[in-house]
C-alpha cells in the first residue's frame, strides 16, 4: 500500500494456551494462530468476529498482555518483546470491556487516572497531577468534579468513559479497544462511539476496534479484518468487506445482521449457517471454516488456505475465492 | 369474534419497594396483541419492558407489585386469576423464554427430563407419549441428533442449543402467546440469524402470537408487525414496523433511529483521495443519563434528555393521540405538529 512505515506491525502473531484434558493429556488451544496485520499511524482497524475467534486474545497479546507463542510485533518500526514492553506501555494503551470490572472499586477516579501519571512519572508536582487528571477528565466529557468519588457512583457509559481517561492518561498513539461499546444502550453507545472518533481527530491516535456488531465496526473503522477460529480469513476497505464480501464466513455473517430498516429486513436474503463454531480444541483439518461452509470441496479438506491478495488491499484466505 | 385481541393490557402499572424507596418500573402501558401476530417492545434497560412481561406472566419478585390495570386473555382478567389456575396458564396458555438459557435451564436434571415435565404438568399423556413428544418438540426446534440430547445435560449443549431447547420447552404444550425477552441477546450473530429464522418458521407453522422483547432495532426491524417503544415505563409511541421506523412520531423514537450506525452502501461511501480516512456522518447520540425511576419527573420523562422539549413537557405528562390508523404517539411535539398539519388543512380549504 503506503510507502509509510505503519504504526503497529503485528507479523505471525501465534497464542496458544495449553489446556488440560483428561489426567496426563495437554492440549495446545490455538486461540490466535499466524494473525499478520499493520496499522498506520491515525487509523482505525476493525476486528470482528464471533466470540471464541480469538479477537479479544489478539488484542492482549498484541500488548503482551499475555506472552506470544510466536510472532512478532512491531510499534513505530521497533520490535516489542517481552523485556521492552514497558518502554512502549506509553504509547500503547487498551481500553476494555465490561467498564464494571476494569475498574477498581476501591479506588477513587483520580486514582485510576492517577495512576498511569504515578507509573510514568508524568508530572512534577501534586497540583500538575491533579491538573492534569481534570483536564482528561473533560477531555472524555466528564466532570472535574468527578475525580474524588468512587467507580460505583457512575452509570455504565460514565464509567467507560474513566477507562478512557485512564488510556489517555499517557498519551498513547495506539489503543486497542476491547468491545468497548457492546456493554452500553444504545443511546449511550452513541456517545461513546463519537467520543473515540474526536479524541482520533484531536489526537491523532490509531485504534483496532475490536467488536461483534458490524455496523458499528463499519462506522467506526477504514479497513475491517474478520476473524475465525484463529485466524483472519479476509481483510480489506471497510465499505468493500461489508458490500461485497468474498468469504463465504464474511458474506454469511453480513447477511446476519439484523438491520434496523423494515425494507430491508423484508428483502433480506439471509444466508444460514448451520451448525455452530468448531471447538478451537479440536479444529477441523485444512481450512477451518469447511464445516459450516456450503461451497466446501475435498480440496478444503487437505490444505488451509494462505491469505491471497485479490486486488484493491484486499486479501481473502478461501481456495475457491 | 375471532378479531378480538387475544391479549388486552389497559393501564398496567408496577412497582417495586426497595429500601431506596418506591421504584416505579412500569407506569400505564396499554396495549393489544392479535393473534399470531409478532408485537415488539423496545427500549433501554430499565424502560420496563421485561418487567411488563413479568407482570403479564405474574413472575414478579416478593417486592414488586401490579398496582394498577389489567391484563385480559381472550376477555379474562389474569391478574384475578388464583394461584392454581395461574400454574395452568402458564406454559399452557402463555409461554416465556428468556435471555440466558444457561441460567433458565436446570444444570442438574437432563434436558430431556426438563421438557417432559413441562409435557406432563399440562397434559395428560402417557409416559410413552410425554417421550415422543419430547423428542417430536426437538425435531422440530431444528436440534441436531435429538434423541442423544433428550439424556444429555444443559452444560454439554451450546448457547443456540440451549436456547432451542428453551424454545421446544416453551412450545411444547402449543401456547397461544410466546413472550421472548432478549432471546439473541447473548448469542452470536450467525447464531442469532438461525434462532430469528427458526422463531419466524415456527410462528408461521403453529400461528401463535409473540411478544418480542430486545433493544436491537435490528432485531424488531426484521422481527416483528407492530412495535411498542417504551421509556421509563411509558409507551412513547406504538404503530407497525413501517410507521415506527419511517415515520417516528417521538422525540425519544426519533433520537434511537438517530443514535445507531445504519448500513453504509458502496455508492453513499464516498471515497477519500488515497484511501485517506472517510469520515462517516456522525452518530446522533441521546444526550444526558436515563431516567431515575425513584423521582420520576411531572411531566414527560424523556423532557430532560429532549431537544426539543416545550414548557408543557415539564409540567404535564403527554397523552396517547392517534397518528393514524396504525400509530399512537405520546409526545408534545408530534401533538404540536398535528395541530399545525390540521391548521394548514382549514387554510386550504377556505382559500
Amino acid at each position: 500500500m503506503s510507502t509509510v512505515q505503519p504504526l503497529v506491525d503485528v507479523r505471525g502473531l501465534k497464542q496458544y494456551f495449553q489446556v488440560k484434558s483428561g489426567m496426563l493429556n495437554k492440549l495446545a488451544l490455538k486461540a490466535v494462530d499466524g494473525v499478520s496485520f499493520t496499522i498506520d499511524k491515525g487509523e482505525t482497524l476493525g476486528l470482528v468476529g464471533e466470540s471464541g475467534c480469538g479477537k479479544t486474545t489478539v488484542g492482549r497479546s498484541l500488548l503482551h498482555l499475555y506472552k506470544p507463542t510466536a510472532g512478532e510485533v512491531y510499534f513505530d518500526g521497533k520490535r516489542v518483546t517481552e523485556k521492552n514492553i514497558d518502554s512502549f506501555r506509553k504509547d500503547m494503551q487498551i481500553v476494555f470491556q465490561d467498564p464494571y470490572s476494569s475498574l477498581n472499586p476501591r479506588m477513587t477516579v483520580s486514582d485510576i487516572i492517577g495512576e498511569p501519571l504515578d507509573i510514568h512519572k508524568l508530572y512534577s508536582s501534586r497540583r500538575e497531577r491533579s491538573e492534569k487528571i481534570a483536564e482528561l477528565l473533560t477531555l472524555v466529557g466528564l466532570n472535574s468534579e468527578h475525580a474524588t468519588r468512587y467507580a460505583h457512583e457512575f452509570s455504565g457509559g460514565q464509567r467507560q468513559r474513566i477507562g478512557i481517561a485512564r488510556a489517555l492518561a499517557v498519551n498513547p498513539q495506539f489503543i486497542v479497544c476491547d468491545e468497548p461499546v457492546s456493554a452500553l444502550d444504545v443511546s449511550i453507545q452513541a456517545q461513546i462511539i463519537n467520543t473515540f472518533e474526536e479524541l482520533q481527530e484531536k489526537l491523532g491516535i490509531a485504534y483496532l476496534f475490536i467488536a461483534h456488531d458490524l455496523l458499528v465496526v463499519q462506522h467506526m473503522s477504514r479497513r475491517i479484518a474478520v476473524m475465525y477460529l484463529g485466524k483472519i480469513v479476509e481483510i480489506g476497505n471497510a465499505d468493500d468487506v461489508i458490500n461485497e464480501p468474498v468469504h463465504p464466513y464474511t458474506e454469511s455473517l453480513i447477511s446476519a445482521i439484523p438491520m434496523p430498516d423494515p425494507e430491508m429486513a423484508r428483502h433480506k436474503n439471509r444466508i444460514i449457517l448451520e451448525g455452530d463454531v468448531p471447538s478451537p480444541l479440536h479444529m477441523p483439518k485444512g481450512c477451518p471454516f469447511r464445516t459450516r461452509c456450503r461451497y466446501a470441496t475435498a480440496e478444503c479438506a487437505e490444505s488451509c488456505p494462505e491469505l491471497k491478495d485479490v486486488g484493491e488491499g484486499r486479501k481473502v484466505a478461501c481456495h475457491k475465492r | 369474534m375471532s378479531n378480538e385481541p387475544i391479549l388486552q393490557v389497559r393501564n398496567l402499572h408496577t412497582t417495586f419497594n426497595t429500601d431506596a424507596g418506591v421504584v416505579n418500573a412500569v407506569n400505564g402501558i396499554s396495549f393489544n396483541l392479535d393473534k399470531g401476530k409478532v408485537l415488539g417492545i423496545v427500549g433501554e434497560s430499565g424502560s420496563g419492558k421485561s418487567v411488563s412481561a413479568y407482570s403479564i406472566m405474574r413472575i414478579l419478585t416478593d417486592t414488586g407489585r401490579v398496582t394498577e390495570g389489567e391484563v385480559l386473555f381472550k376477555g379474562e382478567n389474569i391478574l384475578n386469576y388464583t394461584k392454581q389456575q395461574m400454574h395452568e396458564f402458564r406454559g399452557g396458555r402463555i409461554s416465556m423464554i428468556f435471555q440466558d438459557p444457561m441460567t433458565c435451564l436446570n444444570p442438574v436434571f437432563s434436558v430431556g427430563s426438563q421438557l417432559r415435565e413441562a409435557i406432563r404438568i399440562h397434559t395428560d399423556r402417557s409416559k410413552a407419549e410425554v417421550q415422543a413428544r419430547a423428542l417430536e418438540m426437538l425435531q422440530l426446534v431444528g436440534v441436531n441428533e435429538p434423541q442423544k440430547r433428550l439424556k444429555q445435560y444443559p452444560h454439554e449443549l451450546s448457547g443456540g442449543m440451549r436456547q432451542r431447547v428453551m424454545i421446544a420447552m416453551a412450545l411444547a404444550c402449543e401456547p397461544d402467546i410466546l413472550i421472548a425477552d432478549e432471546p439473541t441477546t447473548a448469542l452470536d450473530v450467525t447464531i442469532q440469524a438461525q434462532i430469528l429464522e427458526l422463531m419466524q418458521s415456527l410462528q408461521k407453522k403453529l400461528g401463535m402470537a409473540i411478544i418480542m422483547i430486545t433493544h436491537d432495532l435490528g432485531v424488531i426491524a426484521d422481527m416483528c408487525d407492530e412495535i411498542i417503544v417504551m421509556y421509563a415505563g411509558r409507551v412513547c409511541e406504538r404503530g407497525t414496523a413501517d410507521e415506527i421506523f419511517y415515520n417516528p412520531r417521538h422525540e425519544y423514537t426519533k433520537g434511537l433511529i438517530r443514535s445507531i450506525p445504519h448500513l453504509i452502501k458502496r455508492d453513499e461511501a464516498a471515497k477519500g483521495q488515497n484511501g485517506a480516512q472517510v469520515r462517516r456522518e456522525k452518530l446522533v447520540p441521546i444526550p444526558g443519563t436515563p431516567v431515575d425511576l425513584l423521582n420520576l419527573p411531572k411531566g414527560c420523562a424523556f423532557a430532560s434528555r429532549c431537544e426539543n422539549a416545550m414548557k408543557i413537557c415539564l409540567s404535564e405528562p403527554p397523552q396517547e393521540v392517534w397518528v393514524n390508523d396504525f400509530h399512537i404517539a405520546a409526545c408534545w411535539n408530534n401533538v404540536k405538529k398535528m395541530m399545525a398539519e390540521e391548521a394548514d388543512k382549514k387554510d386550504g380549504d377556505i382559500k
